[in-house]
């Protein structure tokens, strides 16, 4: 079996998720060979041979550093056809996915977004996805030879293999009818870690009473390499900016820790939420509904809890 | 401009989820549905650009069985001017965009919600836009229209993008786009006379199939650590839940 995996960058870097996408490649037991679109940073680009990739395809045009989904998955197409790929692995982003959508129409292959764990190979193919917002799952079969696969933060573990890809520069066309949007500006955050890639997520809520108390969460943000996140309010009320937002209606987080501050614990704020391995809530409001969702709590108030335990993780390091 | 919105028919955020039949099927009993909060954001937008610009007019399109009809004239009351009803259990992606390509036909401008909240999937915009060779956008959190030009914030992680491009597009939508509109007596009156046209299904064969549903496996009982014991909270997420 040959799988192609596209391999997002961010700042030139291989996104984490991507890495979990030829991790998981690996793991289905297939060649995999990652593609890679425009700048990127050459140690970057051969790290992905630790997680599996046996070759790296490397369009490095600079028409391609801002990304235009239709350019996207024109190359992504022509490379499955090249590399004669059975399956497109990719990462859920906000570009992952429409591309995978694009390239499954263009290929006649059966898409499955959202994949929660390695597909069931032992009679035809199957595979797991998480719907109704992290409340349940579907197993659906997949009946087309090509496949392409959209995977969700976790979905495979994220281990080195200890091998090494060859780079090799994959020079493509670019028709200007491909570009049919002009990005003029990117608004992001730098030296920040992603919400939906991150590993630790800090979240506060209305109970933090306003943005001039987020600086107790940034200080354990920073202790934990987290990232922060909020509830709708927080966003609604321009506390906190919007892709921060986590829950029904905005990210869906999958992180190994969650640390609902101050958070009640709604239903559409668990949504985005019930992905994560632990879940640690901190509130003042013992009958909170969050301690029912969580592994371990505290009951308490923020203001005092959150300095402590920034010092007793510095404390334990 | 002749605007499209398409509407998926969702349990409402609070429900709980079960299935039925040997976890084939969904359990409806006791569920409330609503137009897909995505979906009720596009909408919105839709009935905003259609205020704005006078001879506009606002269609909605949903891809389900007679059930899902309450939700139509619901969208009719918010201020769409007519409905299409597909008439078919949206059982995937492929299919429910293979729906909406074959009367999505001589629209300006297709919105949607960015996703649905039951699939989750993402894809029904861009499956659209490929299958009639249109440009699409998602999630987008702002547009705005002037002549054929479109300019729209679009949310990408950890920030958002600004983008040009040109009617006609097809855009899945998210807030703040617009606020969500809660229909008026008048709309309620007007909307049971609004036409909604019934139309069959074209023949499609989707690639996947739902082989059967799974429930999350229960969570195990909560922690609790005193408030002066932070120390201990994190020894458990080192030594015990190995997180840290
Ligand atoms: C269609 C729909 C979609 C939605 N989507 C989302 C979504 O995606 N994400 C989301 O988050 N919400 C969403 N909501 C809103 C959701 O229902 C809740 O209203 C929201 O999550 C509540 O936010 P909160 O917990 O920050 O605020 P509150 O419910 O006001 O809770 C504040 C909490 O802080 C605690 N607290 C107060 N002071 C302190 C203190 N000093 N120390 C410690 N704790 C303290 C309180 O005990 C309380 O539990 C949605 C709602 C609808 C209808
Ligand atoms: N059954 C349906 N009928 C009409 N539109 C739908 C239907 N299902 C999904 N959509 C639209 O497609 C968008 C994306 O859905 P999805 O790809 O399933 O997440 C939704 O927000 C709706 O606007």
């Amino acid at each position: 079996m040959n799988i192609l995996v596209f391999a997002e960058t961010d700042d030139k870097k291989i996104k984490s998720t991507s890495l979990e996408a030829v991790a998981y490649a690996h793991a289905m037991g297939g060649n995999v060979t990652a593609i890679v679109l425009g700048t990127a940073d050459k140690a970057s680009l051969e790290s992905l041979g630790k997680y599996g990739a046996k070759k790296v395809l490397h369009a490095s045009n600079a028409k391609l550093d801002h990304a235009i989904v239709q350019a996207y998955s024109a190359v992504i197409t022509k490379a499955m056809q090249d590399e004669n790929a059975d399956v497109l692995v990719l990462a859920n982003s906000s570009l992952g996915t429409p591309v995978a959508a694009k390239v499954a129409i263009r290929t006649g292959a059966g898409l499955v977004s959202n994949v929660v764990d390695l597909p069931d190979t032992s009679s035809g193919f199957s595979v797991k996805r998480s719907i109704y917002t992290g409340k349940a799952f579907s197993v659906v079969d997949v009946s087309t030879g090509k496949k392409v696969i959209a995977i969700k933060k976790n979905a495979a573990e994220l281990k080195e293999v200890g091998g090494s890809a060859q780079v090799v520069d994959y020079p493509v066309e670019l028709p200007d009818t491909d570009f049919n949007a002009k990005i003029t500006s990117t608004e992001k955050a730098t030296g920040e870690i992603l919400l939906p890639e991150a590993n630790i997520v800090v979240s506060g809520g209305r109970g933090m009473k306003g943005p001039e108390h987020w600086g107790i969460l940034e200080e354990l943000a920073k202790e934990l390499h987290a990232a922060t996140g909020c509830s709708k309010p927080v966003s609604d009320m321009n506390w906190r900016p919007h892709h921060e937002h986590v829950g029904q209606t905005g990210v869906k987080v999958a992180p190994q820790l969650y640390i609902a501050i101050g958070i009640s614990g709604a239903i559409q704020h668990l949504a985005g939420v019930n992905s994560s391995k632990c879940i640690v809530v901190i509130n003042k409001d013992p009958e909170a509904p969050f301690f029912k969702a969580a592994d371990y709590g505290i009951v308490g108030d923020a203001f005092d809890v959150v300095p402590k335990l920034t010092a007793a993780i510095k404390a334990g390091k | 401009m002749k605007i499209l919105v398409c509407i998926s028919c969702v349990p409402d955020t609070t429900s709980r989820i079960n299935f039925i039949d040997n976890n084939t099927k969904f359990d409806t009993s006791g569920v409330q549905f609503i137009i897909g909060p995505y979906d009720d954001y596009a909408l919105a937008r839709a009935v905003e650009l259609k205020d704005a610009n006078a001879g506009s007019t606002v269609t909605v399109l949903n891809v389900g069985l007679a059930d899902t009809e309450p939700i139509i004239r619901k969208a009719l009351a918010i201020g769409a001017d007519d409905a299409i009803r597909v008439n078919a259990d949206p059982t995937d992606s492929f299919f429910v965009a293979s729906q909406i390509a074959e009367n999505a036909k001589g629209f300006d401008l297709i919105l949607m919600g960015r996703e649905s909240i039951d699939f989750n999937s993402g894809v029904v915009h861009a499956m659209v836009g490929e299958m009639l060779g249109l440009p699409s956008f998602s999630p987008v959190m702002k547009l705005d229209i002037d002549g054929t030009n479109v300019k729209m914030a679009r949310e990408i992680e950890g920030g958002k993008e600004l983008l040009e491009a040109k009617l006609p597009l097809v855009a899945g939508c998210q807030e703040p786009i617009a606020e969500w509109k809660i229909p008026n007596m008048r709309g309620i009156m007007s909307a049971r006379t609004k036409p909604l046209k019934v139309v069959e299904p074209k023949g499609v064969t989707s690639p996947v199939k739902l082989k059967k549903f799974e429930l999350p496996a229960p969570k195990g009982a909560v922690k609790m650590i005193p408030a002066d014991n932070v120390a201990d909270l994190v020894k458990l997420l080192k030594n015990e839940a190995k997180v840290l």
